[in-house]
């Protein structure tokens, strides 16, 4: 599925530029340890300002999910309907991504399957962190 | 200049006892504008001219001089998700027909306490005004909190939508090539609004053994009780019930969240008239007295609001509801939580504990008779669902419930003397109790 572009802006940078090495980082607090997601410029947890990017596991499982018929992105809309899963990662399953579940019939999502992350180009080329069941061969973004 | 309302404003804490304004103020005036799906273009339809409707109309609800109103809150954001298009001129014929500010699209795209001020002359004795964005549950939090505190003896509040031409957010950055980074970790999913509440409700009903068919008979008795409700977009313009056919045939919007579980973008403004107990005496309109608000502030971990957080927040804020209001479950004659999405509501009452409900237990409750002739009513406002987006149909019923003048959607079943109403979202939302009697 064609996703839009990702222009990085400063809070996000260390995360786009790890998806474009193929790799999965989520922000951490030095002080506390605390994985948050999305990034913000301090600790949510201590209000610590000195956070560093961790590389996970590329693992989880899938905590939930929809499926879209009537969404608002245009360039996402001739593929309609599609899923949208929340997954749950290894490390901390406080912590969610999105993901399209490549390979994934619409519907048929494994709720508590485990996935493992793929990485996808966006319409600019910026690499996007995508999720694929484990075993499953369908069609989807490179492997991680 | 006039600025948004502290945090202190919002009563978020729990344990912190009873509100020490409880029963000294009360609503007094409602005020409500016609509704219409999409503005027109007209001077006379914008959502400044509307809001000025729903102001006067408030004022002569109460019936009192305003020249004797002192206070102004409200919300200056007025979308409903659509934006005035970059570059589109900005109609002379309308700007030309009020009293503009410095920014031009005020009153076309968005409202200024002093907008309103150079358009209501009659509104001579305001010396303070102040924001509660978001919605009109937090206006009146705050409008609720400034009367009390002295800040304001007599306060208007107002809440008004404008909405364009155009599917609902469809333009902007979602019709674009690309996205920012941070907003491109939620967006690139291309997730409708619904889709964090159908998520919610897609593990509330694994993990209770519902489904979507259970949530038929609150979507047939909201349109129902919504098209009583005369100043409703639907009432007002097309009154058509919902059948549980209808619901159960629906198309999906985010699956398991479907049509008619998304309300209806509208233009619409009401507006409350607020004052002391004591002021409120000898005003035309019998006082419906606040005995609290209550507000949370709770953020998701991640993206979204697991069922684990939902719950454990609504169970939070009922506490707060009721320790500041000085009551429980048993005292609530009915409940108008907020429905839009409809699969918010169920969340909010069984975190009230309504008539006993626990977890997992609301859409067995809607199996059995909730209609406003029954001991049960449910959302006898309709809310948003049955009477289009506004978020604040369950305010301006809990007011004319207790002051039995809501016509054709009075509760029978129950005497109404005490409700609560609030929301948006579980996490975040603004509650408030209402009472007939100031104790």
């Amino acid at each position: 599925m064609p996703k839009q572009g990702v222009v990085p802006d400063d809070l996000t940078r260390p995360f786009w530029e790890a998806a474009n090495e193929h790799r999965l980082v989520i922000q951490s607090c030095v002080a506390c340890k605390h994985l948050q997601h999305p990034p913000a410029p301090v600790c949510r947890v201590c209000g610590s300002d000195t956070v560093e990017w961790k590389e996970m596991s590329g693992r989880g499982t899938i905590y939930n999910y929809g499926v879209v018929h009537d969404c608002p992105i245009r360039l996402l809309q001739e593929d309609q309907p599609f899923n949208v899963a929340v997954v749950m990662l290894a490390e901390d399953p406080g912590i969610q991504m999105y993901s399209h579940l490549p390979g994934t019939p619409v519907d048929e999502v494994p709720v508590g399957a485990e996935v493992e992350v793929t990485f996808e180009a966006t319409a600019n080329g910026q690499m996007v962190p995508e999720w694929r069941v484990v075993g499953s061969s369908g069609e989807g973004g490179e492997p991680a | 200049m006039t600025e948004n309302a502290p945090a202190t404003m919002y009563r978020t804490d729990e344990g912190t006892g009873p509100w020490e304004h409880r029963g000294k103020v009360a609503a007094v005036g409602v005020g409500h504008s016609p509704t219409a799906r999409r503005w027109d273009g007209r001077a006379e339809t914008c959502v400044g001219a509307i809001s000025l409707i729903a102001l006067r109309r408030a004022i002569e609800d109460a019936g009192v001089d305003p020249a004797e109103i002192d206070g102004l809150v409200m919300d200056p954001v007025t979308t409903t998700g659509a934006y005035w298009p970059k570059g589109k001129p900005v109609p002379e014929e309308v700007t030309s027909a009020f009293n503009s500010t410095d920014n031009p699209l005020d009153g076309i795209a968005g409202l200024s306490a002093e907008w309103i001020l150079k358009n209501m002359p009659e509104l001579t004795g305001i010396d303070f005004t102040m924001y509660g964005p978001g919605c009109m549950s937090n206006a009146i939090c705050v409008a609720a909190q400034a009367v009390g505190d002295g800040l304001a003896n007599t306060c208007l509040v107002l809440k008004s939508w404008h909405n364009y031409e155009g599917r609902y957010y469809q333009g902007g950055a979602n019709a674009g090539s690309d996205l920012p980074g941070t907003a491109a970790l939620h967006a690139l999913w291309g997730t409708p609004a619904c889709y964090g509440t159908a998520l919610q409700f897609a593990e509330y009903c694994r993990k209770y053994g519902k489904n979507h068919d259970m949530m038929a008979p609150f979507i047939e008795n909201s349109r129902q009780n919504g098209l009583k409700f005369p100043e409703g977009y639907w009432a007002s313009h097309r009154p058509e019930e919902i059948t549980p056919e209808d619901y159960k045939a629906a198309r999906w919007i985010a699956k398991p969240a479907n049509l008619f579980d998304n309300d209806l973008p509208i233009m619409v403004s009401a507006a409350y008239l607020y004052t002391t107990a004591e002021r409120a005496r000898d005003m035309r309109q019998k006082p419906v007295y606040i005995l609290n608000h209550a507000a949370s502030n709770t953020r998701p971990r991640s993206l979204t609001p697991t069922l684990d957080e939902v719950e454990a927040d609504t169970a939070r804020t009922a506490r707060k509801i009721y320790e500041g209001a000085g009551i429980t479950a048993a005292d609530l004659s009915f409940e108008n939580m907020y429905d839009g999405f409809a699969q918010f509501h169920q969340f909010h009452i069984e975190g009230l504990g309504y008539r006993g409900m626990k977890f997992g237990e609301a859409l067995d409750f809607y199996q059995t008779d909730i209609s406003i002739h029954g001991p049960n009513p449910i959302l006898p406002s309709g809310g948003n669902i049955g009477c289009g987006r506004s978020r604040f149909w369950m305010h301006t019923d809990c007011i004319q419930q207790i002051q039995q003048r809501a016509g054709e959607r009075q509760v029978t079943g129950v005497k109404p003397e005490v409700a609560v109403s609030g929301g948006p979202m579980p996490l975040g939302g603004r509650f408030t109790v209402w009472s007939a009697t100031p104790d």
